[in-house]
This record gives C-alpha cells, structure tokens and sequence, in this order.
C-alpha cells in the first residue's frame, strides 16, 4: 500500500535525481562537454513543457466531460511545429542576434528598446501565469490528496501546497540563477527538465498500455464502451474548438516558459527541424492513451470519481501500485517542470526590466558592468522567483478546488496571447511602431480583463453581478459577455474575437498614425530581415596594443598630428623612444582627439572596438549614422555651391570672351582706321617729297602730282569726317532735329546735293507724284543724308552713260519704305553680305576713292531714327529699301 | 639689262609715285593690282624685286608671300613688304614668313629706293 510517506520518500528521491542530473550537465557545461546537451532531443523534450500537470491528469478529465475538445490543446502546437516552423526559426534567429531573454525583452527589442512596453509585457506575462502556477500547486495537492485519503497524519493540503511551492522556488534559485548567462541559458535546468519530459511520457503511455491490454480488452473493446459513454453531443470543428486552437497555438509562442525553452534556451537553429518533426510526435503519443483511459475510468470507478485523477486512480482501484506510482511522478514532472520555466522566465523578466531600471535610477549608477549590478541582479533574480511562487500560492490558496481555478488555464492563455499581434506583425511589417504595439496590448489586456478574466470570479471580485448582467453604467452595449449586443454563447469564443480584433484594429491604426523613432526603425529593420543580413558578430579584441591605437590614429588624424601626439605622450610616461602605454586616460584622450575628426560617436565606437572596452551598441551606430548624415548634408552643401561656382565661372567666362571679342574688334576697326589713313598719306608724302626735292620735273607733271595731293588731302578729311560721324552716330548721343518734312521735297534736296559731285554727268531721276503727299515727321538732314550716300553710290558705281535712279514708296499704318534702284552693275552675292561693314572693300572693281564707310553710317543713322536700310536684291541694277517709322520714337530706338 | 621690279599693290597714287621713282632710278618697273592671280603672274614674269603691299583685295600680301616661297626657285627673292596697318604682329609674321625687308606707309622717297637698291645688289 503507498502511503504519503512512501510518495513523500519517492518524490524526494526523484528530486534528488533530478538534482544530480542537472548539476551533472553544468558541469558538462562548464566543461564544454556539449555533445549530449547540444543533442535536439534534448531541446525537443524541454519543449514538452507545454504539457504541464494540466494536459497531464486534465486531459483525461476534460475528455471524459467534453468528448474530444482536449485534441485542440495539442492541435495548435503540432500546426505550428509542423507547419509555422519557418516563423519559428526567424524567432531563433532573432533572439540569438538581438541576444534576446524573454517575450517581454522581444517585444522591447521589437519596438525601439522600449522599457515601457517590457514592463507592459512584464506585468501581462506575471498575470496570465500566476493562476497557472496555482494550477499546478493545486494538481500536485490533489496527487497527493489521492494517498492521504486514509492518513491522519499526513499534512493538510495547504502545508503540502506550501511545502510543494519551496521546493520548487529552492529548486529553481539554485539551477536558474547559478550564473548570469548574457544568453540566459541554462543547461541543467533543461536538461532536468528533458528527463523529466521522458518521465511524464512513459508515464503516461505505462497507464495508457495497462489500461487497453490489461483492464480492457484491447482497442476494439474500448472503442465500443467509447461509443456508450463519451459524452456525444460535442463537436469538433465547432467555435469553440477552434478558439482552442488558436489559443494552443499562440500559447506555444507566447507562454513565457514556452518562449523561453524554445527560443531563449535554443542551443542551434537546426534544432527546430529536429523538433518540427518530434515535438507533435511526442503531443501525439501524449495524447495516444487519453481517451481509452477516460472510456475504462468512467466504467471501472464509482459514479462521481474526479475523472481527472483518473490517470492516478484507474492504477490505483486496479491494484497496481508501481504504475500508480509512475503515474504520479508523471503528474509530479508534469507540474514542477512547469512551474520551474515560469519561475525563471517570469524572473528574469521581472528583474531585467523592472527591478534594475528601477535600481539603476535610484542609484544613478553609469556603469552597469560592474559587480555589484551583478549581484543586485541574482538577488532580484532569486526574490522575483520565490515571489512568483508565493503569488502562485497564494492565488491557490485564494480560489483553490473552485470552478474559478479549473478554467483558468485557457484564460490565462488568452491574457498572454495578446502580445501575439505585435510579436507576429513585429517580425513581418515594418511599420509596426511601438506606440501601435502598446496600444494593441492595453486594448486587448482590457477587454480581457473585462470580458473574460473578471467575470471568471464570479460576482465576487470588481465587477458586480448586476455589470456582468447589464453592462457597465447599465449600457447593455459594454455587457461584459456580450459586447456590443453580440451574443455568443461562449464567454471565451467571445472573449478571444473581441479582445483580438480590438488589439489587432488599435495596433494597426495606431502604428499607421505613428512615425517611429530612428532606433526603433533599426530595430524594425533589424527583425524584419533577419535572414537578408549576415549576422557577422565581432568579437572584440580583449588586448590593445599601442600598434593598433596608433594605426587608428595614423588614418584618422595624419601621419604628422599622430606622430606629435603619441611621441609627447611617451616622453610624458617616461619612455623616450617607442610607443606609450595603452593606458586608459591616453585613451581617452585619444578619442577626444578623434571625435574631433570623425565625431564623438564615432570615435567611440572606433576606439570601443580597438580597445575591447564594449562591442559597439546599436545608439552608437545610430549616432554614427546620424553623424554621417550631417557630413553628408555639409557635403551636399558643398557641392551645389561647387556648382554654383563654375556657372558663374561659366558666365564670367562667356562675359570674358564678349569682351574679348570687342576688344579685338576695336583693335581690328583701329587697324582699319589707320590703314585707310596712312594711305592717302603715302601718297601725298611722297609726291611731296618728289616736289619738294626734285628740279627736274615739268610743269605738267608738277600740275599732275599737286592735284593728287589736293585729292588724297580731301580723302583724308572725308575719311576722319566719316569716322568721326560714324562714332557719334554709334555712340548713342545722337540729338534728332524732329520736325515735319514733305517727302518729295527732301527726296529733291538730297539729288541736288548729290549732282554737285557729278556735274559732268547726265542723270535721269523717276519720283512718283506720291512723294509730294507725304509728310513726314522726323530728322529732315539724318534722313537726307542716307538718301545722299544712297543716290551717290547709284551714281558712283554706274557704268551706264545716262545713271537712272528710280524711287517708289509704299506705306502701312506705322511706318513707310522708300526704295532706290538704279540700272548700274548692281552688287555680287557676295558683296551684298559685307556691304554695310565699316571699311568694306568690295571686290567687284569699286574705285579707290570710296572709303567703305558710307553705308555703316546710313545703316547707324536709319538705326537712330527707328528704321532700316536694307539692300534688296532684283535682277537690274542695286536696290535699296529705307524704311522709316510714321511716328519717329528714334530716340527710344536704341 | 636694267632689274625689274613688280609692284603689287591696290592703290593707284601709289603705284604712280613708286613708279616715277624707281623708273628714274633705271628700274624696269611693272605692277599688279590684285591677290587674286598674283602668284602666277610673279612667276611667269620672273622680277628681279617685289614691293609687296600687305592690304590687297581678294588674298592678303602675307598669303602671297608664304605660298611663293613655297615655290622652288622663289625662296630667295627679295621681297619689301609695305603696309599701312602698322602694326608690330604683321612685321613678326612677315618676318616670319620669309620677308627679305618690312616697312611701313608712309615711307621716305630716299629709303625706300636705297633699300631696293641695296635687296638688288644682295
């Protein structure tokens, strides 16, 4: 007969091993004798944590009054393993990059580092679990319960519940806070934890085999006693069942012990394959015997038997004491491994991110390296896990053995999985912010706590009997269990669609209306493309050299400045050839030099990196990047005003070569000028000279050559009046004598003055009687003086006997044309390009006499009065067009 | 045999006067009044000396000059050059072009006839 004491012995004894083992694979740790522990097995069994005290005796229990429905507590973990595997591994993969700790320090990580939302989670995750460890405490008592039935002696649940709760806290202080692993793993634990998951298996399956071969006759009996006696009416695949599900499936990513076995404590990625496969295979051999143990529990025992001791009394009632036994070590395994990985990821949580912020600004201390953080952080540690196993005893001890505690599990479950919309889109969407993950997980917290969580106390605990029936403030739209007048019959199916689609709509929106922080986008960056980078992590050289420090130094600051710096600080150690000591005040200003080059974070980073104080964190690289932006900007600044630069260069050079271009036409028209005067002067020098020199001359020759000194005399007058007019024409000082003139009587005036060079020659001259109608209102002698030229050049180059010049006019509302043509040889193509330059020297055979200038004064002078000239070509002789404005605005003209 | 000598210059004052002293002077003196045509007519007429004026129309005296030495046979005629522009960059050209003597308009009676003499005699 087992009696408490036997039980009480056989708990301790398997306590003891347990103790062993897992002080066995510290030491195997410590010695890197990894080969077993690295084993995927192991990882795989320590996943089986999710199967506590609960799915241990409870699925048995929950078959025998639900049929089926206990098959969705291991459904969702088998979809996940089996086919979420891949969101499995980027988890891995980011808690081993990000040196992730805990859900609450992913979530943190996620969103910016975010302390708030560690201590949000923190909170959530100490909530939802507290009642689960009390769930345990009570599924041990009972256990127990089960032997003491018949002994006075045996100790009251509440002292077994108590004792249970300290061996468990000693338990997890000694193997979960050994040592302050940065990776926060723990070998022995796990491992103890692993055998424990083959103990509870064999357990189960040692019952299960007794139960079919031994007391039924074998699957074929059950099958048919299950069709008499599981309860018919319940579904698969109804709401509920796939609430369940769901909530199984986030529980395996979201429960803190489950976050903590299968990321945190994951020794290689490679692991998961191994555990994709064997993880549902071990749910499935859990799961095997449940149903035929409920079938032979409910025929065997009496009416009324606690179908979910079944695992213990079917063995018992059988007399099969070392099976019952088996079982309850089973049951034992089931609970303690539980409550074990709660304790220590709650712990750590709890210390990490409320116990030492609080800590670290209470002190105000700088250097979180130090020893005395370390020690600060195990006794928060070790604290934080006996305060959780106290919670957890105390919640028993508030609602223990009532309906309240049987249905906590799952209510549980759906507190902690409303962090799953902003771990889930954490890892895919980019713009998930912190404000929208923070929003996400109140929202979904509260309608939690409302719907569900509250009214799982009945009407005794905050909410009112009367709010749970009528809503609050009496709105029958926030009735707790109906929200918004949706009626569904389950309070959990309703509690899980509301509280998820609210989290889930107030994460979204709040993160679409919110722009994150620039750590926060890196963070973001960092997790959604996990696999896009090589995680190449740096290990930090732990010696400097001064060879290093003056490399660094050498391309940051020059060759000469890192020379001067480090010869000075060598005579000032004392060492007058060689390097200095890497002491740490030369480094420090070491990398007060640089940050004067590169930036303070720069520096830092550069100098952290060389020297092995730290790895670089990631708000050094922030502040480097931001850095650079800024040399960027500068350097972007710097171009366009590069650029501005080389287009005023650029105009300033076309400016230049303007200039230069009138420069050379100045000193082109200046050669001009004094060929056409030295000229004339030739002539009359050296005829002079022949004159004044020679005796032997006659008289005509003597005639001959004084002529051609009076001619070439008068040449040159008329070249310098020319000259000398043309430049005042250009100069744009011209005055105009405005006055009315009739046309025809200027056209008159200007032949006669014209004729008086040819008085030998007959002209023949054709004015329309037009002429003599128009009146024109402009400078009479300008105008008379283009005529002039015009008529003379007619005159001039004509070959005929008789020259006949013809006139026309034709007018419009602003201006008239006048034309001249003549029936002379007229001008060549070629000519005709040239003709109103100065100084231009036609080809076709002019007379020397012209000076070139006559047409680039007649075109100045048409310019001055508002009109033109322009030669038009026709097919006999040279023709002319004037064009003169109506109403003279000449001034303005220019 | 009296030396020849061929003006080429456009203005006939000039022409007139150089040829009344250089005829004096016992000089066969002939001249060419354009660019154009030049060239073949200086080497069908073979002169002794060539005044060369540097303004001329339809190809510049500078351009007659280079393209005759060029010419074989021609490389050491002599060659005055007269120009009126006055200007010190056409001397260095002319110069370099192979001038045997540069002056500018106006010139002396007197020394522009020793200067002939003294290119005839060279």
């Amino acid at each position: 007969m087992l009696t408490f004491n036997i039980v009480a012995g056989i708990c301790l004894a398997y306590v003891a091993i347990l103790f062993g083992v897992a002080a066995l694979a510290e030491q195997w740790a410590q010695k890197n004798k990894m080969t077993f522990l690295k084993s995927p097995i192991v990882y795989t069994l320590s996943i089986s944590v999710y199967c506590t005290a609960w799915t241990f005796y409870g699925a048995v229990g929950s078959a025998a009054r639900n049929g089926l429905e206990f098959l969705a507590i291991y459904v969702g973990p088998t979809l996940v393993f089996v086919g979420w595997w891949w969101l499995l591994r980027k988890l891995v993969r980011i808690g081993r990059t990000q040196r992730i700790t805990s859900i609450a320090d992913l979530i943190s990580s996620r969103y910016g580092k975010s302390n708030l939302l560690a201590v949000v989670v923190t909170l959530l995750a100490v909530i939802g679990t507290t009642p689960y460890i009390a769930l345990q405490l009570q599924s041990l008592t009972l256990s127990f319960a089960v032997f003491t039935e018949n002994n006075a002696n045996a100790p009251s649940p509440a002292i077994t519940a108590l004792l249970i709760a300290i061996g468990l806290a000693a338990f997890t202080v000694v193997f979960g806070t050994r040592n302050l692993d940065a990776n926060e793993r723990h070998h022995g634990v796990v491992t103890a934890i692993a055998l424990e998951a083959v103990v509870k298996l064999i357990a189960l399956l040692a019952v299960g085999i007794f139960v079919v071969w031994f007391v039924a006759d074998g699957p074929k009996d059950i099958l048919q006693n299950a069709e008499e006696i599981m309860p018919k009416d319940t579904g698969v695949f109804n709401s509920r069942w796939v609430t369940l599900t769901f909530l199984s499936a986030t529980a395996i990513i979201c429960l803190p012990r489950m976050f903590q076995v299968v990321v945190v404590e994951n020794d290689a990625e490679s692991h998961l394959a191994t555990a994709s496969w064997a993880f549902p295979l071990y749910l499935f051999l859990m799961c095997l015997f449940v149903v035929p143990i409920a079938v032979v529990g409910q025929e065997i025992l009496p009416e009324g038997s606690n179908p979910d001791l079944f695992v213990l009394t079917v063995p018992l009632a059988m007399g099969q004491e070392s099976i019952a036994a088996l079982a309850f070590l089973g049951g034992f395994s089931s609970a303690t491994s539980m409550v074990i990985v709660a304790a220590i990821a709650l712990s750590t949580m709890v210390s990490n991110h409320i116990v030492l912020p609080l800590w670290l600004y209470r002190t105000h201390a700088r250097n979180p390296e130090s020893d005395d953080v370390r020690s600060i952080l195990l006794r928060s540690r070790r604290i934080s896990i006996a305060g959780i196993l106290a919670l957890g005893y105390f919640y028993y001890r508030f609602t223990g053995g009532t309906s309240a505690l049987a249905s906590i599990g799952l209510i549980a479950f759906l507190g902690i999985a409303q962090v799953l919309p902003a771990l889930f889109f954490g890892l895919f969407w980019k713009n998930a912010s912190r404000s929208g993950a923070l929003a996400g997980i109140l929202v979904g917290f509260t309608i939690w706590a409302y719907t569900l969580f509250l009214p799982s106390f009945g009407d005794s605990f905050l909410l009112s009997k009367d709010t749970i029936e009528n809503g609050l403030f009496g709105l029958s739209a926030l009735r707790p269990q109906a929200l918004l007048g949706v009626e569904i019959e389950d309070p959990l199916v309703h509690a899980v669609f509301w509280s998820m689609c609210l989290n889930l709509f107030a994460f979204v929106s709040v993160s679409l209306f919110t722009s994150p922080k620039p750590l926060e986008n890196l963070q973001a960056l960092e997790f959604t493309n996990v696999f896009g980078r090589t995680s190449q992590r740096h290990m930090p050289s732990q010696i400097t050299t001064s060879d290093d420090l003056f490399i660094l130094a050498q391309r940051i600051l020059g060759r000469t400045e890192a020379g001067r710096l480090f010869e000075a600080k060598a005579k000032e150690q004392g060492k007058p050839s060689g390097l200095p000591d890497p002491t740490s005040e030369f480094i420090i200003t070491l990398e007060r030099e640089f940050a004067g080059s590169v930036g303070a974070a720069t520096a830092h980073a550069m100098v952290g990196q060389i020297s092995g104080r730290d790895t670089v964190s990631v708000e050094e690289l922030i502040a480097v990047a931001d850095e650079t932006a800024q040399v960027m900007e500068y350097s972007a600044r710097l171009e366009k005003q590069s650029k501005e630069l080389a287009a005023t260069a650029k105009q300033l050079r076309r400016a230049n070569n303007k200039l230069t271009k009138l420069s050379q036409q100045k000193d082109d028209f200046l050669s001009q000028v004094s060929h056409e005067l030295r000229t004339p002067m030739t002539s009359i020098r050296s005829f002079s000279a022949i004159l004044m020199n020679d005796g032997e001359i006659d008289r005509k020759q003597f005639a001959h050559f004084s002529s051609i000194i009076n001619d070439e005399s008068q040449r040159l007058t008329r070249i310098l009046d020319d000259i000398l007019d043309l430049s005042f024409l250009e100069s744009g000082k011209v005055k105009l004598n405005l006055e009315n003139r009739n046309l025809g009587k200027l056209i008159e005036q200007s032949i006669t003055a014209s004729q008086t060079a040819f008085d030998t020659k007959e002209i023949k001259v054709n004015i329309p009687t037009a002429f003599q109608k128009i009146t024109l209102f402009t400078d009479a002698d300008r105008l008379a003086q283009v005529f002039i030229n015009l008529i003379t050049n007619a005159i001039k180059y004509n070959d005929k006997d008789v020259p006949v010049i013809d006139f026309s006019v034709a007018e419009t509302v602003k201006a008239l044309t006048v034309t001249i043509s003549d029936n002379g040889p007229g001008v060549s193509e070629a000519d005709q390009e040239i003709i109103f330059e100065k100084f231009s020297k036609l080809s076709s055979g002019a007379s020397s006499s012209g000076v070139g200038l006559g047409l680039s004064i007649c075109a100045e002078i048409m310019r001055n009065l508002g009109g033109d000239v322009v030669f038009t070509p026709s097919k006999t002789g040279a023709m002319f067009t004037v064009t003169i404005p109506r109403t003279s605005k000449s001034r303005d003209a220019r | 045999m009296a030396k020849s000598v061929l003006l080429v210059e456009d203005e006939p004052f000039i022409i007139e006067a150089l040829s009344f002293l250089l005829t004096r002077e016992g000089l066969n003196v002939s001249a060419f009044m354009d660019g154009d045509g030049c060239v073949e007519h200086i080497q069908k007429t073979n002169p002794d000396l060539i005044v060369l004026d540097m303004m001329l129309p339809n190809k510049s005296g500078m351009q007659i000059l280079e393209e005759l030495r060029a010419i074989e046979g021609f490389a050491d005629l002599p060659v005055l050059m007269l120009t009126a522009k006055g200007q010190k960059k056409d001397r260095t050209a002319a110069e370099e072009a192979g001038v045997s003597l540069f002056m500018t308009k106006p010139f002396s009676n007197k020394e522009i006839i020793r200067n002939i003499h003294t290119l005839l005699s060279a």
